[in-house]
């Protein structure tokens, strides 16, 4: 057992790590103050949302080729945990943001980029749940998710880079917020960001075998 | 061969608009009383910012509703037909070239009733000309794609407005970003990148389309 899953207890280990480390490490004194701390959680979210939909879109992918309906199972499963993602990503992005601009949501292109790549992804469950026949919408639902992570990719990575005027902290952003890890950030920041992507894969294998067993037992 | 069958198919696409003219008249009759509406409820607040949210707003409802009929308007059966005769890439893109028609017409008789109703307050006319043209033929593609998505699945018509908004906005925004610019200054410089932008949209779109579309059409 722990022989194939040992990526699972690694997940378990990293996260524990995070989240002591999280609060105990040393952050700069800046203007944010301790809400930098934001960081190891409402990041991680992003990442793990990066990580199942990008899954999301290769397993698409690979159904259009062979037309195996796990590879289908997988995508969509992938897709689920990635919106279980955007919106904990959200949600924590709004309690920093209510400390440090003064309201939950602000007018800025990253944030928008979020709110539609949320929506992109909706409509894909939606038109997943419209079609009653099993071939046609993993057959459907592949088509649309290819085609949707390209015209979210341009919206959440191109978009806002070109607007320029993101107060939101980042890669090239205005530098309003010093941004820049301290070393001790990093020893907590990267295996935080790991162990968030490993627990959205861990995520995502439990509900597939779940969607496996309801549909055993529906023969 | 591709060449003639798209020929053939947009001729098709044609001759069955002039022979239905009551949907075009429907088009129309709902683009103008639109703007109509929008010009009554606006009366004295039309700004330059307002005159371009309202008009790509407008826009995009517009060729939502034009659009949507693409592949509902046939039976099942013709489309069977189709397919025996004609390959699904000359199927897609004569959808597209013909969406692409009708949305430089809509769009250009939106910018003159504007013009008409509101006042112009495009200073940069061939820029502006420019971005209606390309968004055209973005916009023409995207929808064109969703409408195949959506046909295939049950209570399309309302699945088409649910998929297509979020989906479009990657589109809708690099749009409304250049035409404000062209609604500022009479100015093409900085613009390079939002045009080049919008043209890799198209070109990606298009590329999507003749790839997928292909796994929609089968059964």
């Amino acid at each position: 057992m722990v022989k194939r899953d040992w990526w699972k207890f690694l997940s378990g280990g990293l996260l524990m790590y995070a989240i002591v480390a999280g609060f105990i490490v040393e952050v700069p004194d800046t203007m944010i103050r301790e809400t930098m701390r934001n960081l190891f959680f409402h990041v991680g979210m992003w990442f793990g949302m990066f990580a199942m939909l990008i899954t999301g879109f290769i397993f698409s992918l690979r159904y259009l080729r062979k037309f195996d309906e796990t590879e289908d199972i997988i995508a969509a499963e992938a897709v689920n945990v990635g919106l279980m993602f955007g919106f904990l990503g959200i949600f924590t992005g709004m309690i920093w943001a209510n400390f440090t601009w003064g309201s939950p949501w602000v007018k800025d292109p990253k944030l928008n980029g979020a709110a539609v790549g949320l929506f992109i992804y909706l409509a894909y469950m939606i038109l997943r749940g419209s079609i009653d026949d099993v071939h046609k919408r993993a057959k459907v639902g592949a088509v649309y998710n290819i085609f949707a992570f390209f015209l979210w990719i341009v919206f959440v990575l191109v978009l806002p880079r070109l607007a320029g005027e993101s107060i939101h902290p980042g890669k090239d952003s205005p530098p309003v917020l010093p941004m820049h890890l301290e070393p001790s950030m990093r020893i907590v920041f990267y295996p935080a960001m790991f162990g968030w992507i490993l627990l959205g894969f861990w995520i995502m294998n439990i509900r597939v075998r779940i969607h496996r067993l309801q549909s055993k037992m529906e023969l | 061969m591709l060449y003639t069958e798209i020929k053939n198919l947009v001729g098709k696409e044609l001759m069955l608009e002039l022979k239905q003219k009551y949907v075009l008249n429907g088009i129309l009759l709902y683009l103008v009383s639109t703007v109509f509406v929008t010009y009554l409820a606006f009366e004295n607040a039309i700004t330059a910012e307002t005159w371009n949210s309202l008009f790509w707003i407008i826009l995009l409802f517009v060729a939502v509703n034009g659009i949507s009929k693409s592949f509902l308007q046939e039976s099942p059966a013709r489309h069977l037909y189709y397919y025996t005769i004609a390959s699904p890439q000359a199927i897609v893109l004569a959808k597209i070239l013909y969406n692409l028609l009708l949305m430089v017409v809509l769009s250009l008789l939106a910018f003159g009733f504007f013009i008409l109703l509101m006042g112009n307050h495009v200073v940069n006319i061939p820029l502006f000309v420019l971005t209606l043209l390309l968004g055209s033929l973005g916009i023409a593609s995207v929808l064109t794609m969703v409408a195949a998505i959506a046909s295939r699945a049950s209570q399309n018509f309302s699945l088409m407005a649910i998929l297509s908004f979020p989906i479009v906005l990657p589109l809708l925004a690099t749009l409304m970003k250049i035409s404000r610019s062209a609604l500022d200054s009479t100015d093409w410089s900085g613009l390079s990148g939002l045009l080049v932008i919008l043209l890799t949209i198209n070109g990606a779109v298009i590329a999507l389309a003749y790839l997928l579309f292909p796994y929609l059409w089968k059964d």
